[in-house]
């Protein structure tokens, strides 16, 4: 029988194994590289100041992205309730992007400027506070600790080398810009950010 | 999609469903019974050894339905490269090819052609009439509980720093034309720390809380509040006015009524000298079209006429 060769031959199985499992990479992701669309950033979209950037690290840290989606899909009851569905450009500099998997709370993308920064922190010092049926964790440590001034250039750096336009500028001044304040402030800056470039109507 | 690109994922994807009818079709034929036997395919691992039985039928029918589906899937809807499938969608611009993104704008249309007419009659009643109608009221419930309900509570009574909107007492004003404008563009308050006097001493700052707790008869020490009274004619009047009655044009609170946006205690009321206030209302001209934002308005003037 034929595939007692490939059964017995180990060399031989593992490629083919890689060759029958890539198609859907082949067909689906690969020819996306090389989509205009996907990597042209939508008008006005700047990449994350140093403080929203800290934010963000802290909204991974937090593992925020677990419970919160930001991907608004093209469905009117999503639109209704989120704002306009979410468009590739809009996810250009977001490395790795945190579009989540499931909605245990409600979806983020557009949450900026939806609640008041006075809001956001009553919400995350404890959200029973504001919202008395909700389930989501209190994250009181963000108001007392102090983000770390010192990575923060090298994080710019890093994400410049994958293609984040950050200039010599904003690198040298991000250190400075950090320095002193606490993860409350970097996380609702970049929560106040989220979205904010198409209109929600 | 350049057309290298379409017929790049075009290939493969079918080359993937023939090669998987390809492949059955080959096992199928090598098979060396039609039945099922006691017969092995002759090798034993550790004692384990495999039948050699044909197929289940119901297995492979349902394989070969599976590419049948896949084939007719790609016929039908965009997936083949560039080519943009049969299906099509009656939207008001015309017909066009079946995507995500048109099926949406059909949902959207569909939904404005249902409900577009109720909001705009809503729209086109005047806000007082509106405030009455308890259809109209429901909606506008409904809508206060998506919209405004996580900062201002589902029972709109607000929270500390989220004013109550049940109580009749109003920082930017209560009419009709005041709360539309509240919605529309937000509002952003702004307390300094210390007032108007960045001098004030912590003692001083004692001594306006036992002024303000007085209006409301709470004060235990005269002359503290006396000294407060002195303070606030030049650290506080300028905004909240010389009778504390706060002023609306700048949504300064009247500070006499005993209601207290950010808690009536007199701990918080030395927060709020020490350290200032910021509260912001979002603007919702975004997000909500000009019929809900009417609608809402009345709904919030309904409330406090209960």
């Amino acid at each position: 029988m034929n595939h007692e060769i490939i059964e017995k031959n180990l060399g031989l199985m593992i490629p083919l194994i890689i060759v029958a499992i890539s198609f859907g990479f082949l067909v689906e992701v690969v020819p996306l590289f090389f989509n205009k669309d996907m990597k042209t950033p939508v008008e006005g979209l700047k990449p994350y100041t140093a403080v929203q950037l800290e934010g963000r690290d802290i909204y991974i840290r937090e593992g925020c992205h677990t419970c919160h989606t930001q991907m608004i899909r093209p469905f009117r009851a999503e639109t209704e309730r989120y704002g306009h569905y979410s468009v590739a450009g809009e996810f250009v500099y977001d490395h790795p992007f945190l579009w989540g998997s499931k909605r245990t709370g409600p979806d983020l993308a557009r949450v900026g400027g939806r609640y008041s920064d006075d809001w956001h922190r009553a919400h995350m010092y404890n959200p029973r506070n504001v919202v008395p049926e909700s389930k989501m964790p209190a994250y009181p440590w963000l108001f007392t600790a102090k983000i770390d001034h010192k990575t923060t250039p090298k994080k710019m750096e890093a994400l410049r080398k994958v293609g984040v336009p950050y200039t010599d500028e904003d690198i040298a001044g991000a250190s400075d810009a950090v320095k002193g304040k606490t993860e409350i402030e970097a996380l609702v800056a970049y929560l106040q950010n989220l979205g904010t470039l198409i209109g929600n109507k | 999609m350049t057309s290298f690109w379409s017929f790049w994922v075009s290939i493969i994807s079918l080359g993937s469903i023939f090669g998987c009818l390809w492949l059955i079709y080959v096992t199928r034929k090598s098979q060396t019974t039609d039945t099922e036997t006691d017969q092995t395919v002759g090798h034993a691992f550790d004692g384990i050894e495999e039948l050699d039985n044909p197929l289940p039928k119901w297995w492979l029918y349902m394989f070969v339905a599976t590419c049948v589906f896949a084939l007719a899937y790609y016929v039908l809807y965009p997936g083949l490269g560039n080519y943009k499938g049969m299906l099509s969608i009656e939207l008001e611009e015309g017909s066009v090819p079946w995507t995500q993104v048109n099926q949406w704008q059909k949902e959207v249309e569909d939904a404005e052609a249902k409900y577009g007419p109720i909001f705009e009659a809503y729209g086109a009643t005047p806000i007082e009439e509106l405030a009455q109608d308890a259809e109209a009221m429901k909606v506008g419930q409904r809508l206060f509980a998506n919209n405004c309900a996580v900062c201002h509570g589902s029972a709109a009574r607000g929270g500390i720093g989220f004013p109550n909107l049940t109580d009749d007492d109003w920082l930017y004003g209560g009419s009709a034309e005041a709360i539309k404008a509240t919605l529309v563009n937000g509002r952003m308050g702004n307390m300094p720390a210390r007032g108007l006097n960045p001098d004030m001493t912590n003692a001083q700052i004692d001594d306006m809380v036992h002024y303000l707790l007085a209006f409301s008869g709470r004060s235990d020490d005269q002359e503290a509040a006396e000294r407060g009274a002195a303070m606030y004619q030049t650290a506080c009047a300028a905004c909240h006015g010389p009778d504390a009655k706060g002023n609306q044009a700048i949504g300064a609170p009247n500070l006499t009524d005993n209601i207290w946006l950010y808690g009536s205690t007199p701990k918080r009321m030395k927060h709020t000298l020490l350290y200032g206030r910021a509260g912001v209302m979002p603007a919702q001209s975004d997000r909500l079209s000009e019929e809900k934002i009417h609608l809402l308005t009345a709904y919030v003037i309904s409330l406090s006429q209960k």
